[in-house]
């Protein structure tokens, strides 16, 4: 493989993966006759054009922060985690259990118990598949995306049987009072009005923080990173692999089922039917794109919020284009970020090389 | 017990319509499983065949034209796969994971631009779709009591491509197990070193094995779009690529274990709508969603090793490099 210098490496084949990506949907919205320059402008529009625009835009970059965490921690131990939806999903239990248990009581105490009992939730339904990978041997993948499915199924029960109160006709729970939920930044800033944007963002912005400081600053990381690189050597070096397999699981559970407490402890103030929503799915790609490293992830989630966001603007002005295009280019950056990261390697260290030659000593 | 023998036929009738699918898909990915490349694509081939048969069909009024289109559009989703997987050897469950998502935006949006209907295809009828086909002397074999019916009800009366889908069984067992082709597949998926120090090309074998795979899960997702169902709706797999990717490895990827738990899949599915709000003794009500989630909490606990033990194919998810 050829190098590449620290720099192209970094920001240039990723930005160019990204760019691609996005031609390549371009090319797709004018296959169907509409302008894609004009979609991009009422998409901006929409997710900074306005006070709750912009909130919403935030509110989704908090969801799509904590999901693609979930996926790029995991990733560095070598783990492909796909299932932060189900993880978000039975996190969302958590929180309302405890939200409903303590119903009435001021947030600032449930929030952050919204915290530990969804994360240990969400860390549960991560650990069995990182037990069972660690060891039984079963693949994390298949687990993860078996687990998703076993979650919805899990969870559309116990909402639908259990949780529903008398009298309620869609599938819910029973609600929050307003005092326990988490509250939303439009109490303290007039620019939100009307925008789910909560607390929790601040928390996705701290576990940004953490998540780098723990990847690169500590032990564990080091750890989480060699197993990631080469489990043989990370094994000799004195490392449970096993034992950092199912931690590693655990954390990134944790990570995912704050998309629960975004949604259900600061937006809905119940459990309702399929709330995650594929922001779950949305991680793999934001993870991918972001390279696994929070600055990246940061960008990326956002990046993601205001296609989110912008994608409902796009949707009213223009109805030649559904929001299921969002989809779509998540696909696309998935495949051009992920699968064929490395397309554009070979060509562009040609490329480089080339015109760094003239300069060089030789 | 007359009423129970008819229920019981209809059980299993609605059980051969539900598992299609998942033998198709299932095989499909035995194909590729086999050749050493995993494909968790499976869903978004069987969505995306789907919706080309619809749209074709919709549009040109032949319902083999959709069938056509629906391996087409199978085989260009198995084509980015394999040009990411095997050309650029990139990680083949990252660009399955993309391809799913890809199926379902794709498939919807173009849906919407199309036929403008929320991401459906106009209702299709007659020749546009796969009708049943009464088998040879179905009508007067009816009134001989449990031989004839149950070859009324439950061999004949099926479209074409629930027919394709059975003797795709005997076939692939056929070509994996006794033809020079099959022990090549089975090679490159357990040691690609091997077939290339043979002078065989892994390329070309991998390619291959994606090609039947595409043919295979397109002609499912026309099943659902063009046979089972009169047109396209949105997500119309509903994870029955997922479902068909545990069945194989229940059946720890053989053709025949394969066929036998999907119909067994099937079963569970076809139960599912009969048993919603029955009480049975002792156990009481069993919730629908119990029903829905057993394929699932099966295949993890076979994984696990609970119940035997499922080892895939040694070289699978790995992208072969020639030493240079």
């Amino acid at each position: 493989m050829t190098a590449l210098p620290r720099w192209a490496d970094v920001v240039l084949l990723p930005l160019l993966n990204v760019v691609l990506a996005f031609i390549v949907g371009g090319l797709i919205v004018l296959a169907v006759g509409q302008n894609p320059l004009q979609a991009v402008g009422i998409m901006l529009y929409g997710a900074f054009g306005y006070g709750s625009g912009f909130g919403y835009t935030l509110y989704y970059t908090t969801d799509f922060i904590f999901a693609g965490l979930a996926v790029s921690l995991a990733y560095h131990a070598g783990l492909f985690n796909i299932g932060p939806e189900g993880q978000a999903y039975v996190g969302g239990l958590g929180v309302i259990l405890i939200g409903l248990a303590l119903n009435g009581t001021h947030w600032a105490i449930v929030f952050p118990l919204m915290i530990i009992c969804g994360g240990a939730f969400g860390a549960l339904w991560a650990f069995v598949p990182g037990y069972l990978q660690a060891k039984r041997g079963s693949h994390v993948v298949i687990t993860t995306i078996l687990f998703n499915f076993i979650a919805a199924s899990m969870m559309g029960f116990l909402i639908s049987r259990v949780l529903k109160p008398e009298g309620v006709n869609s599938d819910e729970s029973a609600p929050l009072e307003a005092i326990t939920r988490v509250p939303q930044l439009r109490t303290f800033i007039e620019l939100f009005k009307n925008s789910p944007v909560n607390l929790t963002f601040f928390l996705a912005i701290a576990a940004l923080v953490f998540i780098y400081w723990l990847i690169w600053r500590t032990k564990f990381g080091y750890a989480v990173r060699a197993l990631g690189k080469n489990p043989v050597a990370a094994n000799y070096a004195g490392i449970s692999n096993q034992k950092m397999i199912m931690i590693v699981m655990a954390m990134s559970g944790v990570l995912a089922a704050m998309v629960a407490v975004n949604n259900v402890g600061g937006v809905q103030g119940r459990l309702i039917l399929n709330f995650v929503n594929g922001a779950g799915f949305v991680g793999i790609a934001v993870a991918f794109m972001g390279r696994g490293h929070p600055v990246g992830v940061g960008l990326s989630a956002l990046l993601f919020g205001i296609l989110y966001q912008g994608g409902q603007e796009l949707a009213f002005q223009m109805p030649g284009i559904t929001r299921e295009m969002i989809v779509t280019i998540q696909a696309l950056v998935i495949l051009f970020t992920g699968a064929m990261g490395d397309m554009l390697r070979a060509p562009l260290a040609r490329l480089l090389v080339r015109s760094d030659a003239p300069t060089g000593a030789k | 017990m007359e009423q129970y023998f008819v229920d019981i036929t209809l059980i299993l009738d609605s059980t051969v319509r539900l598992a299609v699918p998942l033998i198709l898909a299932c095989l499909a990915g035995l194909y590729s499983e086999r050749a050493g490349i995993v494909d968790i694509g499976l869903e978004g081939k069987l969505l995306a065949g789907a919706f080309a048969a619809a749209a074709t069909s919709a549009v040109t009024g032949s319902a083999w034209l959709g069938l056509l289109a629906g391996i087409g559009a199978a085989l260009m989703f198995s084509g980015i796969h394999g040009l990411a997987s095997i050309n650029f050897k990139g990680n083949q469950t990252i660009s399955g994971v993309a391809l799913n998502f890809l199926a379902a935006g794709l498939t919807t949006f173009l849906g919407q631009s199309w036929f403008k209907r929320g991401g459906y295809t106009p209702q299709l009828s007659g020749d546009q779709r796969f009708n049943p086909i009464t088998l040879p002397f179905a009508e007067q074999l009816r009134e001989v009591p449990i031989l004839g019916q149950i070859y009324y009800e439950l061999i004949s009366g099926h479209n074409i491509i629930t027919y394709v889908a059975f003797i795709a069984v005997p076939v692939t067992a056929w070509v994996l197990f006794r033809t020079r082709f099959g022990l090549r597949l089975r090679a490159v998926g357990e040691n690609p070193k091997a077939i290339d120090t043979a002078g065989i090309s892994v390329t070309r074998l991998r390619y291959q094995a994606l090609i039947i795979t595409a043919v295979l899960v397109g002609i499912g997702g026309a099943y659902l779009s063009i046979a089972q169902s009169a047109g396209f709706n949105n997500n119309m797999s509903a994870g029955r690529g997922y479902i068909a990717l545990a069945a194989l490895i229940f059946a720890k990827w053989r053709p025949g274990p394969a066929l036998l738990v999907c119909l067994m899949f099937g079963f569970l599915d076809a139960v599912q709508f009969r048993i919603q709000g029955q009480v049975f003794p002792i156990i009481g009500e069993v919730p629908v969603q119990a029903i829905q989630a057993l394929p699932y909490i099966l295949t993890v606990i076979l994984l696990a090793g609970f119940i035997g033990r499922a080892v895939a194919p040694k070289a699978s998810g790995i992208p072969y490099t020639k030493e240079r």
